[in-house]
């Protein structure tokens, strides 16, 4: 098991190359920098003489093979670089943001795997009847819906006309409820379609049939055979999304002004600051990276058909 | 005894009105940044962002404030200052009664520290821009020297300072990335977590990307100030979120854009509670006349004829805008009120473009940003305009940050862009001066004899009332030349709950308000 960890987590490696090389020509080829995106629409500002002392204390001027190579450098000893606009440590930045966000995500996958799953079960035990076409229309709506227009009909409807939960912002756990509901809805959506199909087909597989035939009782081949099997497809679902829920957490957190990664990432987009930028998104990576590993090595736990290798 | 109970009446109602004017102690006042990307930091020197010096103001101050009553800028941190016959000295008597929020009394140690802190050019601090104007200054910059040439402490709170031209230094020392920090202080890397500075409020908590908080500072040096005893900013850049935050009164300040003011202006329950200004941007389609057709004045002219500007402030822009008449906007005090916009007229376009040899029209390249008041729905309404007298337009549309880039590199044809025109007229003017280059701010080569000496002669008299007359001369000679197409100076409009009191009207920003001078009533929910 160590020695699949292990590997797994230097197949990792190349995939963190790859990405730091793209975001790193990608922030290199586009025009505008830091410098010019200070000066906010034109409020700001900034003169020449400034803009041009900017890029070069910055390294701006420098050839892009010397600031790959001293990115790479960097990185080569878990140094993220500083942040242009705060000038502050990216590390730091990104500590501060991580917990923000790794609760916004738990509370979304959490939202996502309460409701979904069992919804998905229930459309397959009873396939074609009414639960059967709510819960697939609710997923299909789920998929489709756009995240900040759910939000905002989240925030008129329970903050404004009820008055249950704040609008915006950051605190105890009555300020995550719209934006965990928000991000969490399109993996609930996910794992409600995933969950019924999966078990649609395992409910109807040779194996089960043959338990029954041998006189099991429903309740042991639901919970031997087919939520076993079932679970295998819906781990792996359920890491796809964990993973990738911090990459959408950004229209989120940008919405609900919460703190995270996400809001992070966007500002820095915006505002050139590269070494930010470049710090969010392999973040992002490894946690999609770390997430799936945990997830392959739980599907071999359940199914002990799946070999290490 | 009827007449009694009336004038009894009366007294009451008139106390009552005191009672409702006199600023009341306590509450919180609860500010948005809205401007897209949060706060950039908490080191004023390193940033030019309007969004940040909303925070700016609650914690920080600089040697002068923005008086939005008078439209100019006070001292704040002196009492008095004296100016050398040449204008190029001026001595400033510090106030000594200003504490930082760690107890230390404010110098003319302080202020040296911090200007030259801002100077030194390996950090590359944007605010460079504005101590570059005292002598030296530029030597600590370019690392030929550790001290600012210009500036001299005659004692703990005498602060003589020489500048390199004579010009007003208000203008350049009441931005808020000016601020001054305690000597020394700022080099600890702690303070960036937790600055020290001399705002009404001192600093309690920033959570990036979702507030920060300060709660008052009892030893603030204006007695009886700050009424509040918190401010929360809150960061958000969306403005529905806001919009539906402050409706269901989480928030008390909000911006508001064109769709939002239509929105708020009809709502019984919000009008009431609008604050409008003409700040001093101008909206405008710049022209480069290195381009054949844009060198020859009737075009440009012909451009501004063609337009039906009025149209579009009132369709597009909701009428959250004020027409442009010429560069200088109408809070300025060289504005001149007697003159008329371009009229809109396309035959008279026509003639001229005809009388300039393009009897045919031209095509050019219009660059432009996606933004809602000055980008590319104000370009696409144009367009068909622009057609009607044979004037065909390619758009190209960039992210504004690029379109910044490309004006200040030069390369554009044609470009909209909202640009700050005030507060300081003559430095407004002086992009416009042919010895600015096109990099320091005269993107448009503009190049006019008589306009340079106008501005010359305002940048030498010590008379305001000159001054002005001077420079709404030379604002005249750019309305006729047209290097841009005047669009519009843009109206900013706040949205305030009832119960906050004492905001103020400022032109060269709305949001930034000086929180000393607001204090919030019984009635906010936030207590």
């Amino acid at each position: 098991m160590l020695a699949y960890a292990f590997r797994r987590t230097l197949q990792s490696f190349p995939t963190v190359a790859a990405v730091a090389l793209v975001v790193f020509v990608l922030f290199s080829v586009i025009p505008g920098s830091i410098a010019t995106s200070m000066s906010d629409d034109g409020r700001g500002a900034m003169d020449a003489e400034v803009v041009q002392r900017m890029r070069k204390e910055l390294g701006l001027d420098d050839p892009v093979y010397v600031r790959f190579a001293k990115y790479v450098g960097n990185l080569a000893v878990l140094d993220l670089g500083t942040s242009f606009r705060s000038r502050e440590p990216v590390s730091q930045l990104l500590a501060k943001r991580m917990w923000p966000t790794m609760q916004l995500v738990l509370a979304a996958m959490g939202f996502a795997i309460v409701i979904g799953v069992p919804l998905g079960f229930v459309a397959a035990m009873r396939p074609g009847g009414v639960i059967d076409a709510v819960s697939m229309v609710t997923a299909v709506s789920g998929l489709s819906i756009a995240k900040f227009w759910f939000g905002l009909l989240l925030m008129y409807l329970f903050a404004l006309k009820l008055g249950w939960f704040p609008t915006f912002g950051y605190g105890g756990w009555w300020y995550l409820v719209l934006p965990a509901v928000t991000l969490g809805v399109s993996p609930l959506a996910l794992l409600a379609r995933t969950t019924r199909a999966a078990a649609l087909e395992v409910t109807n597989a040779d194996f089960v049939r043959t338990a029954r035939s041998k006189g099991m009782s429903e309740a042991r081949v639901v919970r031997w055979h087919v939520v076993r099997n079932v679970a295998v497809i819906v781990l792996t679902t359920l890491g796809l999304q964990f993973g990738s829920l911090m990459g959408q957490a950004v229209v989120v957190e940008k919405l609900f002004s919460w703190p995270g990664i996400g809001s992070l990432l966007v500002d820095s987009v915006f505002q050139r600051d590269i070494p930010a930028v470049q710090g969010c998104i392999l973040l992002i990576v490894l946690f999609f990276l770390v997430v799936n590993t945990l997830v392959d090595i739980a599907c071999a736990v359940i199914d002990p058909r799946i070999k290490y290798t | 005894m009827k007449h009694l109970a009336l004038l009894f009446s009366f007294a009451l109602l008139l106390a009552g009105h005191a009672d409702a004017q006199t600023p009341r102690k306590g509450g919180t006042i609860r500010m948005t940044a809205p401007y897209g990307a949060g706060l950039s930091g908490l080191d004023m020197h390193n940033t030019p962002r309007a969004n940040d010096d909303i925070y700016g103001k609650v914690v920080h101050r600089t040697l002068y404030n923005y008086d939005s009553d008078k439209g100019v800028p006070v001292l704040e941190l002196a009492k008095s200052v004296a100016v050398s016959n040449n204008g190029l000295t001026h001595t400033f008597k510090l106030r000594d009664d200003v504490f930082f929020h760690n107890g230390k009394k404010m110098t003319a140690d302080d202020v040296i520290y911090s200007f030259t802190r801002i100077m030194d050019g390996k950090r590359a601090f944007p605010a460079a821009r504005w101590v570059r104007i005292v002598r030296g200054a530029v030597d600590v910059e370019k690392g030929q020297a550790t001290t600012i040439e210009g500036l001299k402490k005659i004692d703990d709170f005498t602060l003589e300072m020489t500048l390199t031209d004579r010009v007003d230094p208000g203008f350049y020392f009441y931005n808020g990335n000016t601020a001054i920090y305690p000597a020394g202080e700022a080099d600890k890397p702690e303070f960036l977590q937790k600055p020290i500075g001399l705002g009404p409020f001192k600093f309690v908590e920033h959570i990036p990307g979702s507030r920060l908080v300060a709660e008052r500072w009892e030893k603030f040096y204006k007695p009886g100030m700050p009424y509040a005893d918190r401010v929360v900013i809150a960061i958000m850049g969306e403005a529905p979120a806001r919009d539906v935050a402050f409706r269901n009164k989480e928030i008390d300040l909000s911006i508001l854009g064109p769709a939002q003011y239509v929105a708020y202006r009809e709502d019984p329950n919000l009008k009431n509670g609008i604050l409008e200004v003409a700040e001093v941007f101008t909206r405008h389609m710049g022209m480069n006349p290195e381009f054949k057709p844009f060198a020859d004045k009737r075009v440009r002219q012909a451009i501004n004829h063609a337009i039906d500007t009025d149209l579009i402030i009132k369709r597009l822009v909701k009428d959250k805008a004020y027409r442009a008449t010429s560069w200088l906007p109408l809070t300025s005090p060289a504005y001149d009120k007697t003159r008329k916009p371009y009229a809109y007229d396309p035959e008279k376009a026509k003639k001229l473009l005809a009388e300039a040899g393009y009897k045919d029209g031209f095509e050019f390249e219009w660059t432009t940003s996606q933004n809602e008041s000055w980008g590319l729905p104000i370009v696409e309404a144009v367009l068909p305009m622009l057609a009607r007298v044979g004037i065909k337009v390619k758009v190209k549309q960039v992210e504004v940050n690029v379109l910044i880039d490309l004006r200040n590199k030069g390369e554009f044809q044609a470009f909209i862009l909202s640009t700050q025109s005030g507060p300081d007229a003559l430095g407004a003017l002086k992009c416009f001066h042919s010895a600015t280059p096109m990099t320091a701010c005269n993107y448009y080569r503009f190049k006019d004899a008589e306009f340079d000496k106008l501005v010359d002669a305002a940048g030498q008299t010590d008379s305001a009332d000159e001054r002005n007359a001077l420079l709404r001369k030379a604002d005249a000679i750019l309305y006729d030349e047209a290097p841009v197409w005047f669009f519009n100076y843009n109206k900013a409009v706040m949205a305030y709950q009832p119960w906050i009191k004492g905001l103020q009207a400022n032109a060269t920003e709305l949001t930034h308000q000086y929180p000393e001078h607001i204090w919030v009533e019984e009635s906010s929910p936030a207590k």
